[in-house]
């Protein structure tokens, strides 16, 4: 092969190799193209939590670090006649049920939740959006309700049904609900608060009860939390990305 | 390095040698990075987007002051796009804030054209994003373990001795200023004005980008609280991140600026095959 013909293979194939990606830069659009991409967030998840461990605690701040205003965002009032019931008996008919793959399914009132053992922490909220708020959370660790009920050893996912439609729809599968795995919910400050920088939880935010899982985004932290069911795979459910935002594109995991 | 005469078969003039400029890692990372960086940069102003406001500290949202606003208003001209930082405001209707997405004026802070995808789907840019993160992060770390174990950076970034001084520098500037740029033996390796913006974008854009990156995600935050009390909170990495990516552009726009007006064809041969055409040195032909 001459200088020139091996050259012009070079930069032939060089410049063919640079097509190629080209084209499959193009092809990323198609759904074989969303699988890759997609790809990504199972390296994420596993990158974060091999680098967190199971205990790595999001950064608590100071009472003086707490926003002035926490945006109130999502659902700022569920619109149902017995949503509407329940704010109007201050909750007290409101149960939170824990069934599924339990040993024991069981109700708690809003009475029963603030008698048991509560965590406080002032924490960063991060929407996806990328604005943060901060604010102090006090709730019943999630991860203590469950071991009051039991799990079944089948158990792999926490799901959250919420009472809030985000998305009108014959269906109801504009529902609210999310799902978190079990290292998220046995986490220590994976709570379901009931107060808000000091208060009783504001309808905005999500009264009675909200989740907090500390080291995930915002869409994670479903608000007026009616039910809890322990699942071992959240693909039967709506969408089966498990969560509202998930059947409409976001990550299942959103550490990031 | 090995350079090779080259005879009459390429129809070269005598004179004109071709050396070997850039090693195949350095080629091929170069490329990637010019695929995952342009990703990057559009799948970033779709996320941008979602919510086009900076701020400083730990927390800000709507309500909260920011740093940076692109928005949009309503009065009786109709809608108009404005940017605005540091309590001015300056109008940019139909690029900024209010830009034509299938012919509709469009309340949206980057215009269609600039992101990926061009619609308003942030769930789909963040999945480009954090792909092509990550192929960013690996690739950036194969340069960087060949750079260092190869010698690039000691043999070919580093500055030699001299080549700091104040006077030194200056002359390269007025050189550079009057687009006179290095033959013969002198263009065998990079100036130092080269050599110090390639390390300022390998050594500081770059780890800048994905240490501000790795900020605003909760769940790193979780792992390394650290990164939070060096940048000063997760909005004031948010902003960094920012203004990191547009030093970014801006030495994009400058280092083609430059590829073209120093010989775009014999720049761009060098970094698809590796081969630089330099004049040798002697009696000029």
């Amino acid at each position: 092969m001459t200088t020139l013909s091996r050259r012009r293979f070079m930069i032939g194939s060089t410049l063919g190799a640079t097509v190629a990606a080209l084209a499959g830069y193009g092809a990323l659009k198609q759904d074989a193209g969303a699988t890759v991409l997609r790809s990504a967030e199972q390296l994420t998840m596993r990158a974060q939590r091999l680098l967190q461990g199971r205990g790595a605690l999001a950064r608590e701040f100071s009472e003086a670090d707490i926003s002035p205003s926490f945006r109130v965002n999502g659902s700022t009032m569920p619109d149902s006649d017995e949503y509407a019931a329940l704010l109007d008996g201050k909750f007290a008919d409101w149960r939170l049920k824990i069934d599924g793959l339990v040993v024991q399914p069981r109700e708690f009132s809003l009475t029963d939740l603030k008698k048991l053992p509560a965590r406080t922490q002032i924490t960063r909220h991060d929407c996806v959006e990328g604005w943060s708020a901060i604010g102090k959370w006090t709730g019943v660790p999630l991860g203590s309700l469950l071991r009051s009920v039991g799990l079944k050893p089948s158990a792999r996912f926490a799901v959250l049904h919420c009472a809030d439609e985000l998305e009108k729809t014959l269906d109801g599968s504009g529902r609210y609900y999310e799902s978190i795995d079990l290292i998220d919910a046995f986490h220590p400050q994976t709570i379901l608060a009931y107060a808000m920088n000091g208060k009783d939880l504001a309808v905005g935010h999500g009264a009675p009860l909200r989740l907090r899982v500390e080291r995930q985004l915002g869409y994670k932290q479903a608000k007026y939390v009616m039910r809890i069911e322990i699942v071992d795979s959240f693909g039967g459910l709506w969408g089966g990305s498990g969560g509202y935002w998930e059947d409409r594109g976001y990550e299942w995991y959103a550490g990031i | 390095m090995s350079d090779e005469k080259t005879g009459h078969e390429n129809g070269r003039q005598a004179g004109t040698i071709l050396i070997r400029r850039h090693s195949v890692v350095t080629r091929v990372t170069h490329w990637l990075n010019v695929l995952c960086l342009t990703a990057l940069l559009l799948s970033g102003l779709q996320i941008f987007n979602a919510h086009p406001e900076l701020y400083w500290g730990q927390y800000g949202a709507d309500g909260d002051p920011a740093f940076l606003t692109i928005g949009s208003a309503e009065d009786k001209g109709g809608l108009r796009g404005f940017v605005r930082a540091g309590g001015i405001e300056v109008p940019t209707t139909g690029f900024l804030g209010i830009s034509s997405f299938e012919g509709e004026p469009t309340a949206r802070a980057f215009p269609a054209w600039l992101t990926i995808p061009s619609d308003q789907d942030l769930a789909t840019g963040r999945r480009w994003h954090f792909f092509f993160a990550w192929l960013f992060v690996i690739n950036g770390a194969a340069y960087l373990r060949s750079g260092f174990l190869s010698g690039h950076f000691r043999r070919d970034l580093a500055p030699r001795r001299g080549q700091l001084s104040a006077s030194y520098l200056w002359h390269e500037i007025v050189t550079h200023a009057r687009l006179r740029f290095p033959e013969g033996e002198e263009a065998r390796h990079y100036n130092v004005l080269q050599k110090l913006t390639y390390l300022v974008v390998i050594a500081g854009f770059l780890p800048m980008m994905v240490l501000t990156g790795l900020t605003m995600s909760p769940g790193v935050d979780a792992a390394f609280p650290a990164l939070l009390d060096l940048f000063g909170g997760r909005q004031t990495a948010r902003t960094i991140h920012f203004i990191t990516a547009s030093l970014l552009v801006k030495f994009v726009l400058v280092h083609v600026a430059m590829v073209v007006l120093s010989g775009a064809w014999n720049n761009m041969r060098s970094m698809i095959t590796g081969r630089y055409a330099i004049r040798e040195s002697g009696p000029k032909a």
